[in-house]
């Protein structure tokens, strides 16, 4: 049986014709939609790096079956820039160095977006490593990651910030 | 992962007619069920995604008090909800301590309370395991098994259940709602998780094609609400199961203890209430004497199932500490680093 499927993703409505219930989240996006911003890490919601936002909450793309999230409203790293400009935490993550090999990164920046629309602004870098545990950096890029979105959470509500 | 029919109903009914089709499996945050589809551990026909129910995501304060909340209610919502962590606060903080923040907005309720055991063997299909496979033995035996059950283990199994949630829930002896094709019916929660016996493949009182509607959670628990708290001791500090956890919640009376609750996890194939500790602090002057000697009697049964004797030792100790925790009174503000023993002085606000 084929399922159709419409989603909102990154603002743009698709439809796309299931043949195949298995399909998640993250395996629509990459192999399906073409983007491949969410990384498959691990494929068991264990390391973060499929993170994207689902009607506003940071969920495990990997553990989304695809059909389950019909009719909602996807934002993927691909759609976070706004009129060619960079999203704030994009940007901190630059400026702080908060990568390396860049695989976590799309999840980082999603988990940390989606951590702010949850807690608010983030001072206390024990709450932002707290916050962000659900994603793991293979290379060990924490400090920058907690220094990043400590600077973009100064930003977005306003009270100045560096990058 | 084997191929199955994925089917969306609206109405409890047709979800329940959907269920007691051959091969059917509830669906709801995933985070469970997906993943052992994709081990093979778990292997439906026929997928009945419950998400869409109507119903069934509500918080609700009953006219006697108590509180209802709906099976579908995610992890991140019920633990963000103000006036539910004012009321109930050892549960908003097992909340917090549980998995990571993505994984807390897809899990809920239901889906926690139903949650499979960690056991590494149940979730390989090419493992010996009597709880997915009645019969086949018990890898975990002589195998992997440091985390494993300390009290109410069988020769079958060894199993623990790893949920959170479902300490707190077990020591505010909430009531299971479920709803089936033979109707409504209600299970206490101390009988809902089955210990292995001679039939670890039953593992909650649910019969088949029957869905959990809701938690009833008796208003008296809110009594507790100033000295209520969750403890868990992980392997790293976020982010992992509980190798041992406890939650305790105590009414006080000048220094004395008018009323106590204990439960454990991590220690049992169920949420593990620790009755015999209770009784004894009652009357008793809330100092670490007492919570001391409830930590012997809360583990006074435990015995080694394996490379584990070490969780007997750390469940006593979990027990006292939590008391202390309790006894020192439910901070204004959830913990940066909720239910854990390195919490730092920092927070934010708990309720608005
Ligand atoms: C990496 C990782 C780390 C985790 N860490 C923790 C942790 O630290 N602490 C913790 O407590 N949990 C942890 N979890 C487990 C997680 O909390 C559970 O997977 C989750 O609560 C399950 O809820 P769900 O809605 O996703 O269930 P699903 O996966 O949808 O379902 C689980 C089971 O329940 C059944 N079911 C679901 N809802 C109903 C219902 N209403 N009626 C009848 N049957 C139903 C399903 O058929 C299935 O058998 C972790 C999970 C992962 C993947
Ligand atoms: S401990 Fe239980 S779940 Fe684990 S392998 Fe043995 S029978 Fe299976
Ligand atoms: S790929 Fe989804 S959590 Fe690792
Ligand atoms: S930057 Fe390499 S995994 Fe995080």
């Amino acid at each position: 049986m084929t399922h159709s499927l419409t989603l909102t993703v990154n603002g743009e409505e698709k439809t796309v014709a299931l043949d195949d219930p298995r399909v998640t989240l993250l395996d629509l996006l990459r192999e399906r939609l073409g983007l491949t911003g969410a990384k498959k890490g691990c494929d068991r919601g264990q390391c973060g790096a499929c993170t994207v936002l689902v009607d506003g909450r940071r969920v495990n793309a990997c553990l989304t079956l695809a059909l389950t999230v019909d009719g909602s409203d996807v934002l993927t790293i691909e759609g976070v820039a706004r009129n060619g400009s960079l999203h704030p935490v994009q940007a901190a993550f630059i400026a702080h160095d908060g990568f390396q090999c860049g695989f976590c990164t799309p999840g980082q920046i999603m988990s940390a977006i989606g951590l702010m629309a949850e807690a608010g602004p983030l001072d206390d870098p024990e709450r932002i490593r707290e916050g962000l545990s659900g994603n793991l950096c293979r290379c060990g890029a924490y400090a920058g990651i907690t220094e990043a979105v400590r600077d973009a959470s100064k930003i977005l509500s306003g009270k100045g910030g560096a990058a | 992962m084997k191929r199955f029919a994925y089917v969306r109903p609206s109405t409890l009914d047709e979800a329940l007619a959907a269920g007691a089709r051959p091969g059917a499996a509830y669906l709801a945050g995933g985070t469970n069920l997906l993943d052992l589809m994709k081990t093979g551990a778990r292997r439906p026909d026929v997928v009945v995604d419950i998400t869409r129910l109507p119903d069934l995501s509500a918080v609700t304060v009953l006219e006697d008090g108590d509180v209802r909340v709906g099976a579908l209610v995610r992890n991140a919502t019920l633990a963000a909800d103000p006036a539910f962590a004012r009321a109930y606060p050892a549960i908003a903080e097992a909340l917090l301590s549980g998995a990571s923040g993505q994984l807390r907005n897809m899990a809920t309720l239901g889906g926690n309370l139903l949650q499979e055991t960690r056991c590494a063997y149940f979730a390989d299909p090419a493992s010996a395991c009597n709880r997915r496979r009645p019969g086949t033995g018990c890898d975990a035996r002589g195998g992997e098994n440091r985390l494993h059950a300390v009290l109410g283990w069988s020769e079958a199994c060894i199993a623990t259940h790893p949920s959170d949630l479902c300490v707190p829930l077990a020591a505010h002896d909430a009531v299971v709602e479920i709803v089936g094709p033979a109707g409504a019916r209600e299970v206490p929660f101390g009988e809902f998780h089955r210990l292995p016996g001679d039939e670890p493949q039953v593992t909650t009182a649910l019969e088949p094609g029957e869905i959990v509607a809701a938690v009833r959670l008796p208003g008296h628990g809110k009594a507790f609400a100033p000295h209520a708290r969750y403890l868990k001791v992980r392997e790293r500090t976020s982010y992992a199961f509980a190798v041992v956890s406890a939650a305790a919640m105590l009414r006080l009376d000048r220094g004395r203890i008018a009323e106590a609750r204990i439960a454990l996890g991590g220690v049992a194939a169920r949420p593990w209430r620790a009755a015999a500790a209770e009784a004894a602090l009652v009357g008793e002057v809330a100092d670490d004497a007492a919570f001391h000697r409830a930590g012997e009697l809360a583990l006074a049964e435990a015995r080694p199932s394996g490379e584990n004797a070490f969780k007997i030792e750390l469940g006593r100790r979990a027990v006292a500490r939590v008391l202390r925790l309790a006894a020192a009174g439910t901070p204004d503000f959830a913990p940066a680093l909720p239910a854990s023993p390195f919490a730092s002085t920092t927070g934010v606000a708990l309720h608005g």
